[in-house]
């Protein structure tokens, strides 16, 4: 009786499984089907990172051909004399993020300490941690875009005051914006390291006396400081693929920035700027090329990056 | 002499304290005044007319970002028609088959992608969709955003599935279910949760992109239904209408700017509450 129940129930459910399919599949072959769209869909990502690796390997070939190395220690860009050199933006990409990390550095870490050591567990904590984390997902053109009508007047007035070529757009503007927008990222990662640090550790130097300052120079800080470089690492490869606000408040010129506020390209700011305009191939593949160059320096950053996290969080348990 | 060691100790401590409240209110306040500055600037942008009609060419006041809005929605929309089952399904084979050797390559694939920079996910739709069908379209936008959600999505829908209880899994195989319906109607429904949340983060990360769109759906001053057609959309619109020297067009960049935060932050904040709300708990 069960068996019979259990069978008509079953018959209406393929009933009802068959009509939903419109194509009746036979149950053997659903199976089979359904195990080709999983691995399918993997096998799809898999694809993905390899055709983006060999496209812009096979479409820059043409550049790489014409200039080989001195590609990136050739200082000229012309596209009218068809001469590709893209060391300007090499450059331009370095100083920005560096400069960049090297600003934002000292707010993120106090905010992470503020946040990981003096607020951890409180309700402000929360609250700001949030809003932090939420700053994160503002779009980057958006940032860009208060920049051009903010911080570059600003940096104008700050030029001028100090008798620099008044442009406003150039390095420094572009360093203060990215520095702006990686504070966030920089802060979450830096906050999550410093509260995986032990609290056995730090409550055996409470006991002994020690004061806020002295667990958090001489316990939290030095346990958690290769999270706080992967964590930098982190923010870097963030800062050198950052394109859009950059683009809006770096002027965008093609030669070898002089000074903090000449104005100058980066490496993505010179693709978004230029790609729609190619008319060589050259041109387009030198382009292609610079594209190349910011996927591998920014998957080694990233690669380094996550190799320091994971083996952090794995000693800290 | 004790008494002056602990005394400087102390003064120490408390410097160190307001150092990084200090620096903390220093962090947070750019922050703040960014959003407070593009709200204040935005709500002057917004009126009705904005919604509905077409950005004024140069010279005329007034218009607003209808195709933009429209453009956005589409273009989001065919992503994650793309996207979200091919990202469901990988990641289901990566929590079902942890260990081979496929799911470990498909998590540094993963990885890999989530830092590739959105320009060159750009040049890579340019390369591999415009090129081939000739011209700017919607759809190759769609294609690159597709592109940068997968990470996202398999990630959470890995991670959720993991925590799923095998027993879960176990008691309904033994009743005898074939194994794709237990996926479906077990594993799936009891990680619904995670995963919507990981598909809401998916698209409030790529809603904002522009690099990717610069020279793949490329920008339309017209309303346009069509995806095989250059298309306009909000980040674009406000790049150029930024980047342009001209006063009407700031505004309207305000105010697609305002909507596109209001948009992102919903989506971010909404994800946050769900989260803690429907957390897997076994």
């Amino acid at each position: 009786m069960q068996q019979s129940r259990r069978e008509t129930s079953s018959a209406a459910d393929e009933q009802e499984a068959s009509n939903r399919l419109k194509t009746a599949v036979h149950p053997r072959y659903r199976e089979r089907l359904f195990q080709i769209a999983i691995t399918g869909s993997v096998l799809v990502v898999l694809a993905i990172i390899g055709l983006i690796f060999s496209m812009l390997i096979v479409h820059s070939m043409p550049s790489i051909k014409a200039f080989g190395f001195s590609f990136i220690i050739d200082q000229v860009w012309n596209p009218v004399t068809s001469k590709f050199g893209a060391l300007p933006f090499l450059a331009g990409t370095l100083l920005t993020s560096f400069l960049a990390l090297l600003i934002s550095l000292p707010f993120s870490l106090s905010i992470s300490i503020f946040l990981g050591e003096y607020m951890q567990g409180s309700r402000l904590g929360e609250i700001l941690r949030n809003m932090i984390e939420l700053l994160a997902g503002v779009p980057s053109v958006i940032y860009g875009f208060w920049g051009l009508m903010v911080l570059v007047p600003l940096v104008r007035d700050f030029a001028m005051a100090i008798n620099e070529p008044p442009y406003g757009v150039g390095i420094l503007a572009a360093s203060l914006i990215l520095a702006v927008m990686i504070v966030p990222y920089s802060a979450s990662v830096n906050r999550e390291v410093l509260t995986q640090v032990p609290n056995d550790l730090k409550e055996a130097a409470y006991a002994l006396g020690a004061t806020r300052y002295e667990v958090v120079r001489h316990v939290s800080i030095p346990q958690s400081l290769s999270g706080i470089f992967a964590g930098i690492l982190l923010s870097l490869g963030r800062a050198l693929g950052e394109t859009m606000a950059v683009t809006m408040v770096i002027g965008n010129t093609n030669s070898l920035p002089s000074s903090l506020f000449s104005t100058g390209n980066t490496m993505a700011s010179v693709i978004a700027n230029e790609f729609t305009e190619a008319t060589s191939t050259l041109h387009l593949s030198s382009l292609i090329e610079i594209g190349l160059l910011l996927f591998v320096i920014t998957f080694i950053i990233n690669y380094i990056g996550r190799i320091i996290i994971k083996r952090f969080s794995v000693s800290v348990r | 002499m004790n008494e002056i060691g602990l005394n400087i100790r102390k003064l120490k401590n408390k410097t160190f304290t307001v150092v990084i409240a200090l620096f903390t209110i220093l962090t947070a306040l750019p922050l703040i005044f960014i959003i407070y500055y593009v709200f204040r600037q935005g709500i002057a942008a917004i009126n009705w007319q904005f919604f509905i009609t077409l950005p004024k060419p140069v010279g005329e006041s007034g218009g607003g970002i209808a195709n933009a809005l429209l453009g956005t929605v589409l273009i989001v929309l065919v992503a994650s028609v793309m996207a979200v089952p091919i990202g469901i399904m990988a990641g289901v084979y990566m929590s079902e088959n942890p260990d081979n050797r496929i799911s470990r390559s498909a998590r540094l694939a993963v990885e890999v992608l989530n830092g590739v920079p959105s320009i060159v996910i750009g040049i890579f739709a340019y390369l591999v969709v415009v090129i081939p069908t000739g011209g700017f379209s919607s759809f190759s936008g769609s294609f690159a955003l597709a592109v940068m959600m997968l990470p996202l999505i398999i990630r959470t829908t890995e991670e959720t599935l993991q925590r799923v209880p095998k027993a879960l899994k176990e008691s309904a195989l033994a009743l005898g279910a074939p194994y794709y319906r237990v996926i479906f109607k077990v594993v799936i429904p009891s990680g619904l949760s995670g995963i919507i949340n990981g598909v809401m983060l998916a698209v409030a990360r790529v809603t904002g992109e522009t690099a990717p769109l610069l020279f793949t759906a490329f920008g339309n001053p017209y309303l346009n239904w069509n995806i095989s057609k250059p298309m306009a959309n909000l980040p674009l619109l406000i790049f150029n209408y930024a980047t342009s020297p001209y006063k009407n067009w700031h505004r309207l960049a305000w105010g697609a700017s305002l909507i596109l935060i209001i948009f992102v932050l919903l989506l971010n904040i909404t994800s946050r509450l769900a989260i803690k709300k429907w957390k897997i708990r076994f």
